[in-house]
């Protein structure tokens, strides 16, 4: 049964992830006052996507064709990595979150170079400002990573996130608020969403995410699209594992609490898209240096206790 | 040991043979790289011996010189630095035949190979050597070799100014040397490694800063860089895969070397390389993202590699000051393989960059693009060797770094300063990393991807066979060597073990074998993700014929290659925000009409460091001796009255 509940759980993540999108959007429509797509959008798009003929442009290499299937296996080898529910994956050890760090570094680097490799201005032009971006986010994630490492006394994801209780939210409190507060910033600009980027825009100069898929098209941006969706769960897990530390010790009720939280946190990105503005694009970099702000601060006000 | 001892002579004679048959071009190829290759199979052996059994060896000879003698060790230590060395020589030698097939005629080849391998043998004897007067030996002559191949284009006028501003780096360094082993050994009969007596505090740290600086001089860390990116450039491609992948680690090495013979170590050493460390690390990875030339970037990668280095030594001698031996296991554990994965990674790049100059005639980033399509075999090795190099799973890059984060964050658990280290090392590997992946991507795409900037670039060939084999044998091993990092620990531990000490490599072994071996089946993982998901798509595709068309520009129809995004444009959000670090030079365009006319734009990175501080000490330094100028009148006889003098007042000094 224990091997079980790895192997369900990543089925969840799997078959769940472009929930999360659908909901965002319901939410979205829900602020404007409109209808707005169906739930299940996401996975009727991917469905058609894969079955399309993709049309590939004269100027690209194999390595547009190899950015999306990288890209797409290294968030799952991620999936591998992540707790669900503050419970173990199939591969957890002291720094796996190292390791999946990296992991998404590897998706980035092959989307960018798949961007790269059309020539086009736009998509160089979405290249460059995602790297731009990661140079910001990176060491407010891994500060946040560590901080709450020192809080836990733990050197693995799934270490940390089980040795969270209701007690480490009474006793640390400013710690973990300033840490979800900073993963949630950097949830919204790596996952591409308001107010460092809009998901909506294809054609404005701001787009950064969008851009860099402009070419693709059939199961490449199938892959992509997934891709996108998997990283929007994985982020919203870290969060949704810090803000929900209690475990009931029922692995059922765990994990139905913990897709709701997923659910809750997909909700408050569309609240958050909705009620925002997007930031002008020079504007960006301060926001992810107010996360790094925020993580920083929390591992002083831990080193410090 | 016999056989490192031949690899040496395999390597002077082959030298002098290509010296001799410097006339015939493809004589003295064959001499010089055939010499190279056969030293480094037979130098091989005992490495990898030493390093699978862990146990030294020793020999020596007698030699007639004051404090000299003809000792040379091969310890584990040694072992892990000759491995690397004798693998990228080896296959640089195989590559160094197709590429210097070009300057056939027009450069003394023979002159060069002699170079080259005298570099070699010069390495292996800085690795080897267990006397410090040996040591200066080796040290002094990879000096001149590596002099004389630097300035292998000698007819460019930047080509003489990198050599010159070497020479003076390098001699300034090896005058610090001298003195720390003048120090060291003071009082003793000979200046063997192992009858060093153990020396008083005072003059541990004068030691400890002397070898700082002159061993800092060779691993090209910031500030003692300026060297570094001239040098590693002008030097033929092959040459700078071995500079930049070996020959600046001698500076690592002997650092190493030096830090055991002071032990204990003072708690503000390990502060201190941690701190140059990170800066060297940060600042590096920042300046490659402004430079416009492949082979800048990969020189300013390597001072970025080397700060990853200085910083784990740092990171492990402030956990050994409090007694956390694991911790600092794990930190110089990383250290030593990150030698090993630079070596490999950075021989590959600079390989790539050099098949780039080869088959395109020019390395400037702005006049490249496209060469995926003209080079088809040598890009996806680059690629692979930035991913390398950016420390992505499952390449080796990752693995040494991998060992200095979990040493960093086991130092967060323990108490104040040195979980602050841990922090500061992290923070400065993390920020380094996501520099160095916008570096490498910049570089890769600006050179390989999209459409060809200039006809240079259009009209590109491909690699020679010899020059893609050493670079596929190279990709091979990054793999191989990311795979089987845990295979690599116990070696490791062993290299750990003879520099630094037992009780570190004990107490690491355990707490690095299982998450590497996790390591490794994630990327073992994400391997088999790869070849299944690239299966479903083919699958998805099935029987359809994708379609071809132009790229899309948001329908703009007729696309040129100049509206591509540029290395410069790519990089000009970063650069700009770092601008007070980077301080580039440059023109933009000042749009005041409607209807703007022609426009240009110029930007250029500066050497920050050489600009602001070397050159204005040089001036003044020159200046001074100007008042001293009376002493040089040109004249042989006044020299040699003044040699004659000298001695005559040391023989009035020694009566």
């Amino acid at each position: 049964m224990e091997i079980i509940k790895p192997l369900l759980q990543c089925l969840a993540a799997l078959l769940l992830s472009p929930l999360l999108a659908g909901v965002i959007n319901r939410v979205k429509a829900f602020f404007s006052g409109r209808r707005g797509q169906p739930l299940l959008q996401l996975y009727l798009e991917l469905y058609k996507l894969s079955r399309k003929t993709p049309v590939y442009s004269r100027t690209t290499t194999w390595v547009f064709k190899a950015g999306p299937v990288i890209g797409l296996s290294a968030l799952l080898a991620a999936l591998a990595v992540l707790p669900f529910a503050g419970r173990p994956s199939f591969l957890t050890f002291e720094g796996d979150f190292i390791f999946l760090l990296y992991l998404l570094g590897l998706a980035r680097f092959v989307t960018v170079l798949a961007a790269l490799d059309t020539g086009s201005a736009f998509e160089g032009m979405g290249a460059s400002r995602e790297m731009q971006f990661a140079v910001f986010a990176e060491p407010a994630f891994f500060l946040g990573l560590a901080a709450l490492a020192r809080v836990t006394g733990q050197g693995s994801l799934a270490g940390m996130f089980g040795a969270l209780t209701g007690e480490s939210w009474r006793t640390a409190a400013p710690v973990l608020a300033l840490l979800t507060a900073s993963f949630f910033i950097v949830l919204l600009a790596e996952n591409s969403r308001v107010p460092a980027d809009d998901p909506n825009t294809h054609l404005e100069l701001t787009m950064i995410h969008e851009a860099m898929a402009l070419d693709h098209s059939g199961p490449e941006l199938a892959y992509i699209l997934y891709g996108a969706a998997l990283k929007l769960w994985l982020f919203a897990s870290l969060i949704a594992c810090m803000v929900l530390p209690r475990h009931s010790g029922s692995w059922v009720l765990d994990s139905a609490l913990f897709g709701l939280a997923l659910l809750g946190m997909a909700a408050a990105v569309g609240v958050v898209e909705s009620i925002m503005a997007r930031l002008r694009l020079t504007k960006v970099p301060y926001l992810l240096i107010t996360a790094f702000a925020f993580s920083s601060l929390a591992l002083i006000f831990q080193l410090g206790r | 040991m016999l056989l490192v001892l031949l690899s040496i002579v395999i390597l002077i004679s082959s030298a002098s043979l290509a010296l001799c048959l410097g006339r015939n071009a493809s004589r003295a190829q064959d001499a010089g790289a055939y010499g190279a290759a056969a030293a480094s199979a037979a130098g091989l052996i005992p490495a990898l011996q030493v390093l699978l059994t862990g146990t030294a060896e020793t020999i020596s000879f007698p030699w007639p010189v004051p404090l000299g003698s003809f000792t040379f060790t091969l310890d584990p230590l040694s072992a892990f630095f000759l491995v690397p060395l004798y693998i990228l020589t080896g296959l640089s030698a195989v590559y160094g035949v197709d590429y210097l097939k070009n300057y056939a005629g027009r450069k003394p080849l023979g002159l060069a190979w002699a170079a080259f391998n005298i570099l070699t043998a010069a390495m292996v004897l800085v690795f080897t050597a267990g006397n410090a007067v040996l040591f200066m030996l080796g040290w002094e002559l990879m000096a001149a070799a590596s002099f004389l191949l630097v300035l292998f284009e000698h007819e460019k006028p930047q080509v003489r100014r990198a050599a010159f501003i070497y020479l003076t780096a390098g001699g300034a360094g090896a005058l610090m040397l001298l003195a720390a082993f003048s120090l060291l050994g003071a009082g003793s009969a000979a200046l063997d490694f192992s009858s060093f007596p153990s020396p008083s505090r005072g003059i541990a740290s004068a030691v400890f800063l002397l070898a700082l600086c002159g061993f800092g001089l060779k691993a090209g860390f910031i500030p003692l860089h300026v060297w570094l990116p001239e040098a590693h450039p002008a030097a033929p491609s092959q040459v700078s895969a071995v500079m930049s992948g070996i020959m600046i680690k001698t500076g690592i090495y002997g650092l190493i070397r030096v830090l055991g013979f002071i032990k204990p170590w003072e708690e503000w050493w390990g502060w201190t390389l941690l701190i140059i460390g990170a800066v060297s690390c940060l600042l590096g990875a920042l300046f490659a993202l402004a430079q416009h030339e492949l082979k800048r970037v990969l020189a300013y990668s390597s001072i970025e590699n080397i700060g990853i280095i200085l910083l784990a030594l740092g990171l492990g001698m402030a956990g050994a000051a409090c007694g956390a031996d694991a911790l600092a296991g794990l930190a110089f554990g990383g250290a030593l393989l990150h030698v090993l994965n630079h070596a490999l990674f950075k021989g590959l790049l600079f390989m790539g960059a050099g098949s780039v100059l080869h088959g395109a005639g020019t390395a400037e980033l702005e006049a490249l693009g496209g060469l995926a399509k003209r080079m088809p075999r040598t890009a996806p090795l680059f690629l692979a060797g930035s991913a390398a190099a950016c420390a992505l799973p499952p390449l080796n890059g990752f693995a040494g770094e991998f060992l200095v984060y979990l040493g960093a964050f086991r130092s967060l658990n323990s108490a104040g300063s040195t979980a602050i280290a841990g922090v500061v090392s992290g923070l400065a590997l993390a920020s380094a990393g996501a520099l160095a992946a916008a570096a490498f991507t910049r570089a890769g795409g600006a050179a390989f991807l999209g459409e060809p900037r200039t006809e240079r670039a259009a009209k590109a060939r491909e690699a020679g066979p010899l020059m893609l084999f050493s670079m596929r044998a190279l990709v091979l091993l990054c793999l191989l060597c990311g795979l089987a990092a845990p295979l690599l620990l116990a070696p490791l531990g062993r290299a750990v073990a003879s520099g630094f000490g037992l009780s570190f490599s004990a107490a690491a072994a355990g707490a690095a074998s299982v998450p590497l071996l996790y390591v490794s089946a994630g990327g073992l993982l994400l391997l088999a993700l790869i070849a299944l998901a690239a299966a479903r798509r083919s699958a998805f595709l099935g029987v359809k014929m994708p379609a071809a068309g132009p790229t899309w520009d948001c329908g703009y129809a007729a696309p040129s290659a100049r509206m591509q995004y540029g290395a410069s444009s790519f990089s000009q959000p970063l650069t700009d925000f770092f601008q007070p670090i980077l301080r580039k030079l440059g023109q933009y365009p000042v749009i005041s009409e409607y209807f703007p006319g022609r426009a240009s734009f110029s930007s250029e990175a500066q050497a920050v460091f050489f600009n602001a501080v070397y050159l204005p000490a040089a001036v003044r330094i020159r200046n001074l001796a100007f008042r001293f100028s009376w002493l040089q009148h040109g004249r042989l006889q006044l020299y040699i009255m003044y040699i004659v003098v000298t001695l005559l007042g040391l023989l009035l000094w020694k009566l």
